[in-house]
């Protein structure tokens, strides 16, 4: 990851987390609030699936962010983010959208928040 | 693991929509009330690994070291109409957290700056960085039964924020004042779109 001259690029110095022995960087395409479901009809998981990945699908037989599928697993999120990025790639879970990066949250979209938080006064 | 009586955690089917506000603020502000006064699930905790690359002597000798940091956030959940949740995390405001924001802030709506006035100096950092990474916030003044009651100007002041940024008084542990802090920043994010947005228009 060095630079031309040798020094160490911006993204190389960006926390990033190890997993099976890859290294990712943590800017992944899913975000911590991601939303995330299983399958359906659920995928069989390769025998190479490990416990993590087998309980993530489980844990997510029904919609639930990622952060809270994390925190119900006692995994840390940085883990399950590369496992659900993979699950996703590999079709066993689908995510769906939150606001992606550098993009503007909408009017209308933030008329929504107001709208619902107004309502729990 | 699934423990009995979990089924009550999930999102309803409708949801298709996730946002985050990240709430943060210096060490005992009131950041973990405040996200428990507004979620509708018990909080949760959960841990993000952070992996710093050391710069240092050992460079020198070739060898890059890294030290791993492990952060506690909290967060809690409103959903706000059938289509969309909105995730609330506690973050801490200290300085070797600070490279955590930068992901967690990707996507987020804004920030909830949460301050004790018996201790402001103790969030001096925390709002220049904010203003530094361009992050959209808000200040609660969280009111302790010590706290002298200052002005929302006088405070304005003393934390030498921009003319526009928000400032609202704010009970951490009663919904209502901190449902109103959200709605402060949500307005304020609201009104900076809009206004990037004729910016852009116009050019
Ligand atoms: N009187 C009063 N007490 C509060 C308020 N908010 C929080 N507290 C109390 O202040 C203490 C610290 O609050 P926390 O919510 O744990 O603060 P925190 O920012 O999460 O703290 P750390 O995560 O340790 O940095 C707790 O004992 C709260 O009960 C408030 O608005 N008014
Ligand atoms: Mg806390």
């Amino acid at each position: 990851m060095s630079g031309p001259d040798g020094e160490y690029a911006a993204s190389a110095l960006r926390p990033y987390v190890i997993t099976k022995g890859r290294s990712r960087p943590t800017r992944n395409t899913v975000g911590i609030e991601a939303l995330l479901i299983a399958a359906d009809p659920p995928r069989e998981l390769p025998v190479s699936a490990t416990r993590e990945e087998r309980a993530l699908v489980r844990m997510c037989e029904r919609l639930l962010s990622l952060v809270e599928a994390a925190a119900h697993l006692e995994l840390p999120v940085s883990l399950v983010k590369v496992l659900a990025s993979d699950l996703v790639d590999s079709g066993h879970l689908n995510a769906r959208s939150s606001i992606p990066q550098a993009v503007l949250p909408e009017s209308q979209l933030l008329q929504e928040v107001l709208d619902g938080l107004r309502r729990l006064r | 693991m699934v423990s009995v009586g979990s089924a009550d955690r999930y999102l309803p089917d409708t949801v298709q929509q996730a946002v985050k506000i990240l709430v943060v603020g210096a060490f005992g502000v009131g950041k973990t009330t405040l996200v428990g006064s507004v979620s509708e699930i018990e909080p949760l905790r959960t841990e993000e690994v952070m992996t710093e690359a050391s710069v240092g002597v050992d460079d020198l000798a070739g060898m890059h070291t890294k030290t791993t940091t492990t952060v506690a956030m909290d967060f809690g959940r409103i959903t706000l109409n059938s289509r969309l949740v909105l995730y609330l995390f506690g973050t801490p405001g200290q300085r070797r957290f600070w490279d955590l924001w930068d992901g967690l802030a990707e996507g987020a709506l804004g920030v909830l700056v949460i301050v004790d006035t018996r201790r402001l100096e103790d969030s001096f950092d925390v709002l220049e960085q904010l203003e530094l990474r361009g992050l959209p916030f808000t200040v609660a003044v969280n009111q302790f039964p010590d706290s002298e009651s200052y002005g929302a100007d006088e405070l304005r002041c003393a934390l030498d924020l921009l003319p526009d940024t928000p400032v609202v008084m704010c009970d951490a542990r009663e919904r209502a004042p901190s449902v109103n802090a959200l709605i402060s920043l949500v307005e304020f994010v609201s009104s900076t779109v809009g206004a990037v947005r004729a910016r852009e228009t116009a050019s």
